[in-house]
């Protein structure tokens, strides 16, 4: 987790690190799947999310919770043979 | 009759199957599709781009409702990526199918059939529709059809390489007497007339990607792989004449002053 000061007060916002495709990413709001892909703009349907090697399934978007440090892959259909 | 191609319980319209890898442009693999026929294309499953939210999507181009979307699994040397990858095609698509590649060697890309094999009987099992890329070995396919593979996909030769059907006494002899499941020569089309000859053999369909992708005008060498397609199924079906060293004349002798 990491601490940053709340502008003008003495709060912190606390951002939560995720790896997602082999970046990490600091979020603030990401606190399930959906949540992380509205954040990051990718539209649910084409895709497959998996959180620390277990696919979750579209209907557990919104169930399956994100913590610090949790490994995401979010992949989808490119060309290829 | 009507000669259409089924597996399980899916219709074909075309026995032209192709890839979307290589192509300059999304526009230019949407125009060889469409040019090629073909009713079923390829995909691979790679990560989505997190920075660049701008970049298009292959799917922006491709209606996938008129398509059957067949995900591979190139890429993957074992069998856990195998299932890995199979597993979220299915995830992030709409269907069972999967085009099941497990690569035993970087530089032939020849297939692992043993992990092939294991990966089939898996995800057969999951319920998925498995098309194994596998070499030309006859034993090979029997074993992939008896793990409950759909189709099985014999290389004609080594992806991307152009080189044609190296073995077409094997391709022959996997459909001839290996297997009841449908042959689709996948790999080593390098132009239309290799292409015919693996319809001409008996194969079911064949799947091309760098042989249309890689040409000085996939467009136009997507229409002359549909059309060797189209013909090499016919010849096939027609029963091409036996070969003989010596001539027969085609005119009569008689009459003849």
């Amino acid at each position: 987790m990491i601490r940053r000061p709340y502008p003008g007060g003495m709060r912190f916002f606390v951002f939560m690190r995720l790896k997602v495709n082999g970046d990490t990413i600091e979020t603030l709001n990401a606190a399930n799947v959906r949540q992380l892909l509205c954040e990051l703009g990718i539209e649910p349907a084409g895709v497959a999310v998996e959180v620390n090697l277990s696919i979750v399934k579209k209907s557990e978007y919104e169930r399956v919770r994100l913590k610090e440090g949790d490994t995401v892959e979010i992949v989808n259909f490119v060309g290829g043979g | 009759m009507e000669d259409k191609l089924v597996i399980r319980d899916m219709e074909f319209r075309s026995r032209l199957w192709v890839g979307t890898g290589k192509y300059k442009d999304f526009e230019e693999t949407a125009r060889a599709v469409e040019a090629s026929g073909a009713d079923v294309i390829t995909v691979s499953v790679r990560r989505v781009n997190i920075t660049d939210r701008k970049s298009e999507n292959l799917l922006d181009y491709i209606d996938a409702r008129k398509y059957k979307i067949l995900p591979n699994t190139a890429g993957c040397y074992n069998v856990e990526d195998a299932l890995r990858y199979s597993r979220l095609a299915r995830e992030a698509g709409i269907s069972d199918l999967v085009k099941l590649e497990v690569i035993g060697d970087e530089r032939t890309l020849f297939p692992d059939t043993l992990g092939l094999l294991k990966a089939t009987e898996i995800l057969a099992g999951e319920g998925f529709i498995v098309f194994p890329y596998t070499n030309d070995d006859p034993i090979m396919a029997r074993r992939l059809e008896d793990a409950g593979a759909a189709a099985v996909m014999p290389l004609g030769a080594p992806i991307g390489s152009g080189l044609g059907i190296r073995n077409p006494y094997n391709i022959r002899i996997i459909i001839e007497t290996a297997v009841k499941i449908p042959v689709i020569v996948d790999a080593g089309v390098g132009t239309a007339s290799d292409a015919a000859i693996a319809m001409e053999l008996g194969c079911d369909a064949v799947l091309v990607n760098t042989g249309i992708a890689g040409a000085r005008d996939p467009v136009a060498m997507a229409s002359a792989m549909k059309h060797a397609v189209i013909g090499g199924r016919q010849a096939f079906l027609a029963g091409r004449i036996p070969k003989k060293l010596y001539a027969t004349a085609s005119s009569p002798f008689e009459g003849m002053i």
